[in-house]
């Protein structure tokens, strides 16, 4: 029995520990916003965050995930209303959608490290996410839209 | 379409949102139905799949098959195309809408299912709306005219003393309202117009149509909601993952599966019956594990012992291949177009430019591998078959599900989720009927789910080409030439595996339909010219991927204009201006060619010389290509028509020490009329990264009859850092609306390889760049 948090929640699952993260979290508990896109850790589309950091859930074992917490997309705001979220709405980011809530979870995660990245900042935390359909241009956009409502919120609460 | 009178109806008010808060499951669009009395209408999502909103809605009893009414005004429309990250589950709605006057934020839309009720649903060719803009307008304005016939009764005056505006009609005498909402059972129930009777806005009118609107499936996209084929989960589902041939026709021989079925989760192991010469879009065969998750299914998989014969095609090596197509269309070919003779002229090699080009196998890869649900009840004839699968063609589907299972169409209900990229691989139903040949020999639902090496390694690629230019400049300072034109005896040849032989096994030469893909309409003003074809057959399944064989064509003649500007020292927007020539409808008859347009009207369509220049006019002015550039940096360009739209792109980059990097990017379009230009825009964007894949690293190549790429470390596609600012000019047009998904690609290509030309004196004719620069 492997025990850890979704999202705020206690799981315990029985399942075989080198089975990958993204199974448990896609097959086992439902949670199907996490994508699979190559099963290698090539593409990012199932980018989770274990303890705030960004990793690829389809080359994690489950195994490592014990005892940690996960935050999947389902968990990232409870209104999806991530500041990340609201920037990829504003600048209409997706195309299919289907890398998406693996490049949010990116992008999330590397404002957290990053209150400002530049260009080259994203290229480099966000070239191990693919989209096929070519976001990438709204999705810089986003991100420093998003890094904008983070400094504006900071100011504001300070 | 028919559309019926329904006294019958009573109209259902079927609030989504509160059906899946019941389900303890996420919210979606509402969705409005109406039904014959005692039935129910039936949701695939309600009770089974979750949070997709591509519910039935099946509204034949409604106002027509596309539009139903709820009387608090909620209007849902069908979506009968398949969505894959185009926007067309908005901008059908949109057209609709706005033609009926609509609110647009009283509409939801509802996925049409496979029904050959709503008439074409083939999501190809760039074209879902310029195939059925005028009928969907036509379908919005009727529902208009069945709301203001419904008031109109109820006021006892005229149809044309009333007038539907923003979700309600207006009594043009005494200013009395009625909302569309309280019209809604009246207007159900009157007899339906004849759509080509509807008078349809003036274009000045639109409210939705070219605006900004909300897009449907954003907010559930953003929040991880949005579901997919991968997303679909049912009571007591098996997973299937499948080892396949490696070569295309291979068979099993024979397998040993005892060590898979002791793996924890396996359920069952299946062989697939092999797929038979021609290959058409059937499974390939193979043998298949069944099991409780995704992870079990593919670990045994893994242990499957498999002895395979390959078949013929096993002697099948691209290297060897390309150079054969290289070396057939430097010989002349089959003549498909010709005027005047190219033959008889002797070329002055000082004016004289030939070149060959070469593209590779092409595969789609898109993010969500190919995936399908299928679940059958029932026995024998009465049987009844359900699927969910992100499908391009779902009545082709349909049609072949049926005919798997030995029942009628009629039988098998076909939900299509969002498809996580499609690029042309979903049009091939391969993957569905896996799902369904498995789901006859277990009484519960099966979803075959596609690992990434599986997508890779058995696609429909796009052919691996050649083609072959050459033309003469034109001797300006001899008089018999005159001075309006550049450049005359030009000679194409172009040789690959055609489509068509995936489906009959026999052809070996591009088809009409296929040489209208950007080679045989040459939009220049020739004399001579001679086009011809040359054999080539098959040894792995060919198939259309975003722009098809605009692909190869679009590459060939992009680069040969800019090497043709080269040899005459001029810039590459002069050269195209001037082989372009007058304003004028370009004659396609010239020559013999049977010009198929996309399947457009050659009359409302007609290839449009100054559309051509007016897009590459803007492209090369908003880039300002001919600024002064740094030392190795440029600018290449190209223009096409493609899908009946006109797109143009300009690409800078900077090459030192043989390493490429793209530095901006730019693209005009001239698709006519627009109805979502947001989306438009995000094509266009699209369509630069898709070309970046291409050029700089795409290619599958096959060894020995099996593919050698696995994985996108071996088969790369764009990244973020490879991808440079980009920008997109729309050319406002009340022309009818041309394709919007594939044109993009064929212009983009050659302006990538043009630049690296002009900054580095590296000519690239055999993609990708990779093979000689560092991309």
């Amino acid at each position: 029995m492997i025990k850890f948090k979704v999202n705020n929640e206690d799981v315990s699952l029985d399942v075989a520990e080198e089975m990958p993260l993204l199974y448990a979290i896609r097959d086992e508990l439902q949670l199907t916003g996490t994508k699979f896109g190559c099963g290698a850790g090539q593409c990012g589309a199932c980018t989770v965050h274990i303890d705030g950091v960004a990793m690829r859930s389809c080359i994690t074992p489950v195994s490592y995930a014990a005892n940690k917490k996960i935050t999947t997309i389902e968990g990232l705001d409870p209104e999806n209303n991530h500041s990340v979220q609201i920037s990829w709405r504003e600048y209409k980011v997706p195309q299919c959608g289907y890398c998406q809530v693996g490049q949010i979870m990116s992008a999330a995660a590397m404002l957290i490290q990053n209150k400002a990245p530049t260009d080259d900042d994203i290229d480099t935390a966000m070239q191990g996410n693919i989209c096929r359909c070519g976001t990438y241009v709204r999705i810089k956009k986003a991100i420093k839209h998003a890094a904008m409502l983070n400094k504006e919120k900071t100011v504001g609460e300070v | 379409m028919t559309m019926q009178s329904s006294t019958e109806t009573t109209i259902l008010n079927v609030s989504r949102r509160k059906f899946l808060k019941q389900l303890g499951i996420g919210s979606g669009a509402l969705v409005l139905a109406t039904a014959l009395p005692g039935l129910s209408p039936v949701y695939a999502a309600d009770n089974l799949a979750g949070k997709a909103n591509y519910e039935v809605g099946k509204a034949e009893h409604a106002l027509n098959i596309f539009v139903s009414l709820d009387t608090d005004g909620t209007t849902s429309i069908v979506c009968h195309r398949s969505e894959m990250g185009q926007g067309i589950r908005t901008t059908v709605p949109q057209i609709i809408a706005d033609e009926m006057q609509a609110l647009w934020s009283n509409v939801f839309v509802v996925q049409g299912q496979a029904d050959k009720a709503y008439g074409q649903q083939n999501t190809a060719g760039s074209s879902s709306i310029r195939g059925q803009f005028t009928r969907l307008r036509q379908i919005g304005a009727a529902v208009r005219h069945m709301l203001e016939q419904a008031a109109a009764n109820q006021w006892q005056v005229a149809i044309n003393e009333v007038t539907a505006n923003q979700h309600v009609v207006i009594n043009n005498i005494t200013g009395e309202k009625l909302s569309f909402g309280e019209l809604a059972i009246a207007a159900s129930q009157l007899e339906a117009p004849e759509l080509t009777t509807m008078k349809l806005k003036d274009i000045k009118d639109f409210n939705y149509i070219g605006k900004e609107v909300k897009l449907f499936d954003l907010e559930d996209i953003v929040a991880g909601e949005a579901i997919y084929s991968h997303d679909v989960q049912l009571p007591n589902m098996l997973i299937a993952s499948i080892q396949r041939p490696p070569v295309v026709g291979g068979v099993v021989k024979s397998f040993d599966d005892a060590e898979a079925k002791k793996v924890t989760g396996v359920v069952a192991v299946i062989q697939l019956k092999p797929n038979t010469f021609p290959f058409r879009t059937n499974p390939l065969g193979g043998v298949a594990v069944l099991a409780k998750n995704t992870w079990a299914a593919q670990e045994g998989r893994k242990k499957l012992k498999i002895v395979w014969d390959n078949g013929e095609h096993a002697s099948y090596n691209t290297a060897n291949f390309s150079d054969e197509l290289i070396k057939k269309v430097n010989q002349p070919g089959k003549s498909i177009r010709s005027a005047g003779d190219v033959y008889a002229h002797t070329y002055d090699p000082d004016r004289t430019v030939e070149a060959t080009y070469s593209v590779p196998h092409i595969n789609h890869s898109p993010m969500e591998t190919e995936a399908a649900t299928a679940w059958l009840q029932g026995k024998d004839k009465s049987a009844t078959l359900t699927i969910w699968a992100g499908t391009q063609n779902p009545q082709g589907a349909q049609n072949l599900a049926a005919k798997e299972c030995g029942i009628d169409v009629n039988q098998v209900t076909l939900n299509i989720p969002l498809m996580g990229g499609a690029f042309g691989r979903k049009s091939k139903p391969d993957f569905i009927l896996e799902a369904v040949q498995l789901a006859k020999q277990v009484n519960v639902p099966v979803k075959v789910i596609w690992t990434r090496e599986d997508d890779i390694k058995h696609g429909f690629y796009h052919s691996i080409s050649a083609n072959y230019m050459k033309a003469e400049l034109v001797d300006q300072s001899k008089t018999e030439h005159g001075s309006n034109k550049v450049a005359d005896y030009w000679i194409q040849r172009v040789a690959y595996p055609p489509i068509g032989w995936l489906f009959n096994g026999k052809q070996t030469r591009p088809n009409a339909n296929d040489l209208s893909l950007g080679f045989a309409d040459t939009p220049f003003q020739l004399d001579n010219l001679q086009y011809e074809t040359q054999e080539a057959s098959s040894h792995v399944r060919p198939g259309w991927v975003r722009a098809v064989s605009d692909i190869n064509n679009g590459f060939a003649q992009g680069s040969f204009v800019d090497e043709l500007a080269v040899k005459a020292n001029m810039s590459a927007r002069q050269m195209w201006l001037e082989l372009l020539g007058s304003d004028r409808y370009v004659d396609l008859k010239q020559g013999g060619f049977k010009y198929n347009n996309a399947g457009l009207n050659p009359t409302e369509y007609p290839v449009d010389t100054k559309r051509l220049k007016d897009t590459l006019n803007l492209v090369c002015d908003k880039a300002n290509v001919e600024e002064k550039t740094a030392q190795n940096e440029a600018w290449g360009i190209s223009v096409i028509r493609s899908f009946g739209s006109y797109v143009a792109a300009a690409t800078k980059v900077r090459v030192v020490n043989k390493q490429v990097k793209i530095l901006e990017m730019h693209t005009a379009i001239d698709c006519g009329i627009t109805v979502t230009p947001d989306r438009v825009i995000a094509q266009m964007e699209g369509a630069m990264v898709f070309s970046l894949s291409i050029t700089l690293m795409g290619g599958i190549s096959v060894k020995d009859g099996a593919v050698e790429q696995s994985n996108f470390h071996d088969s790369p596609v764009t990244r973020m850092n490879q991808s440079p600012p980009m920008f997109v000019h729309l050319v406002e047009s009340e022309h009818p609306p041309g394709g919007v998904g594939e044109p993009g690609i064929p212009p983009i290509i050659p302006s990538i390889t043009n630049a690296i030309y002009r900054a580095s004196g590296i000519r690239i004719r055999h993609l990708p760049v990779n093979k000689e620069l560092s991309v």
